[in-house]
């Protein structure tokens, strides 16, 4: 009866997760029909790697570990593959983050227009350090490189939207805002 | 006739053109009159119209279609990859044209792919644009409704697929082996060439890759022409071009202007001149990595060989401007910073040579520079300069520190002098 070994050892395996009911890293049929979509692109599945990592990522906000094995164990990818490629893309968390990444950009022709000020300005109104999360939770601080709208430095970028011709009164007021929309979110 | 090819369908407001829009400006002819064409008769007229790559080389369009492999021999799946990864310091052109005109690239990569034979292709587009990558597919998907993408389009028996791969943040993969790499699910590192991507590219078949401005500008060269197109141009280089000015200018953006435009032209007229109390100290004429160029430039023309004698590239074709009341110390101390991160690591000059230059620049910042510090930069220079780095990104970061050490050598010598910025 040599064919029980194999479902046997993979009991084993199950067994050392926490439940098998709900595992922390299993993906949502969401996140798998949308990686799916963008697997029929591609020639192998191994090409998928970084854009089912950035589809997670939004549902998850960062990849854990656990969440590298499901996506690994789902594409059929070594787990050491999909890693080398989530700690070399810069938009990809391996871990966690505010709620809302603030992507000041830092090149040059936003540092001409100063945007070494702002981000020290960005530390004070968050009294945080570089790369930390504000106490809250809500904000990451990160720095970007050139966001491609050099005509109207200094820039961010705040979850998919840019925010442009930025001075220190911009800036409070978009941490504000953001604050409020937090805020009324947990109240709900 | 046609003078602004690139931007004619852009407007004030922050739309996408859509199909109607475009097929009512004349859209999509270029493409019906390639299917008309044999495929070796487009890639002749494009390397005659002499349209070089916009993405920052400047490499002859067509001459690079031309190493793709054809006839029975080769091999039969092919790619087609536009390069939208816009990461170069200062450069701000292809959101624009992916933005406003998502058609034009479709067209322009259409048209490509029918002359190389290619089935598929991959916008490569970097993770930040999420607003272009929206408009792509949203393009994408009309284009196919109509059949100008597809099975058998325009019973051609020709077949294209588009597929629009967003990125997520790394400068590197603009360098066209990276990009295949990364495409393919791999970390984004340099491939070493040879072989070329046109003969062993995206998953070892025949690729091109060209730059979203580059696609942008075929598919009216194929419907006008040669003559047209080279007519476009006021100096050497034929065509339009997106031009920019960013820094302290009164008026910074973006402008499609002939090819061979001057540089006073773009920075006066159309970016205003500099702010009021402020003089021009400098210039990179084309993002972060080209060489400094200074007033005494102005006159020149934007055409590639005319900036690459003046000792600097063309580029991107994005000025960034200097002022007199901005460091030139700290600017190329952020420009190494800038290519510092984005280094990807694969070889030591690179990965530890420009860390060693920022940590020269920025003692020399904070006032505590040396005096044998400028001689070290220089050397520095050479060390990751052309022959001795897998890739251009380590010598496109020497650009522009060796042009500042020679052009603002005696800011150099103010810091380490004062002990301090004299900027600040």
């Amino acid at each position: 009866m040599s064919s029980l070994l194999e479902p046997e050892v993979i009991e084993v395996m199950e067994h050392s997760s926490a439940n098998p009911e709900n595992m922390p890293g299993d993906l949502t049929a969401e996140e798998k029909a949308e990686i799916d979509r963008e697997a029929s692109h591609y020639e192998n599945k191994s090409a998928v790697g970084l854009e089912a990592l950035r589809i997670v990522q939004k549902y998850r906000g960062w990849i854990s570990d656990d969440t590298l094995q499901a996506i690994s164990a789902y594409l059929d990818v070594p787990a050491a593959q999909l890693e080398s490629v989530a700690t070399y893309f810069q938009l990809i968390f391996r871990q966690p983050v505010g709620r809302e990444v603030i992507y000041l950009c830092k090149s040059a022709s936003c540092w001409i227009k100063g945007c070494d000020r702002l981000q020290q300005h960005i530390y004070e109104c968050l009294k945080i350090e570089p790369g930390q999360t504000s106490a809250d939770g809500i904000f990451t601080l990160l720095e970007a490189p050139c966001l491609g709208d050099c005509d109207k430095a200094p820039v961010l970028m705040l979850g998919e939207e840019m925010f442009r011709n930025l001075d220190e009164a911009a800036i409070e007021n978009l941490i504000k805002k953001k604050k409020k929309y937090h805020a009324d979110q947990s109240l709900d | 006739m046609l003078i602004n090819p690139l931007t004619k369908n852009v407007t004030d407001q922050n739309v996408a053109a859509d199909l109607k829009r475009y097929l009512g400006n004349g859209g999509y002819e270029g493409w019906r009159k390639a299917h008309t064409m044999a495929p070796d008769k487009i890639i002749d007229l494009v390397k005659d119209g002499g349209l070089r790559g916009r993405g920052g080389a400047g490499f002859n369009t067509g001459l690079k279609w031309s190493f793709v492999p054809r006839g029975a021999d080769a091999p039969e799946q092919k790619f087609i990859v536009c390069n939208a990864d816009e990461m170069e310091p200062g450069t701000f052109k292809d959101r624009l044209l992916m933005e406003r005109d998502p058609h034009l690239l479709l067209e322009g990569m259409a048209i490509a792919a029918y002359a190389i034979g290619a089935s598929i292709g991959y916008i490569f587009i970097r993770g930040e644009y999420h607003l272009a990558a929206e408009r792509l597919e949203h393009a994408i998907e009309e284009a196919k409704t109509q059949g100008f993408l597809g099975t058998d389009i325009s019973a051609s028996g020709f077949s294209l697929e588009i597929f629009v791969h967003r990125s997520a943040g790394n400068y590197i993969c603009g360098e066209e082996t990276a990009l295949l790499n990364a495409l393919e699910g791999r970390r984004a590192i340099p491939r070493a060439k040879p072989p070329f991507p046109q003969v062993s590219g995206l998953w070892g078949k025949p690729t091109v890759v060209n730059n979203v401005e580059t696609f942008c500008n075929i598919p009216h060269l194929v419907e006008f022409g040669v003559e047209w197109y080279r007519g476009l141009g006021r100096g050497e280089d034929a065509g339009s071009k997106l031009f920019g000015v960013s820094g302290n200018v009164k008026n910074p953006g973006t402008w499609e202007l002939p090819m061979g435009t001057p540089i006073r032209e773009i920075i006066e007229q159309h970016a205003g001149g500099m702010h009021d109390g402020l003089r021009l100290k400098g210039l990179l004429p084309g993002g972060g990595s080209t060489d400094f160029l200074g007033p005494e430039h102005l006159d020149l023309r934007m055409d590639y060989d005319v900036i690459g004698r003046a000792g600097s590239r063309m580029g991107t074709g994005t000025i960034i401007v200097l002022d007199n009341q901005t460091c030139p110390v700290g600017l190329v101390l952020n420009l190494c910073q800038f290519f510092a991160r984005e280094s990807c690591g694969w070889c030591t000059p690179c990965r530890d040579g420009l860390p060693w230059i920022v940590k020269i620049l920025q003692r020399i910042e904070a006032g505590e520079g040396r005096s044998e510090d400028l001689d070290l930069l220089r050397e520095q220079c050479q060390r990751i300069g052309p022959g001795n780095t897998f890739c251009a990104l380590a010598p496109g970061a020497a650009e522009p520190l060796q042009s500042a050490l020679v052009r603002f050598e005696q800011d150099f010598f103010n810091h380490i002098k004062q002990h301090r910025c004299p900027y600040r």
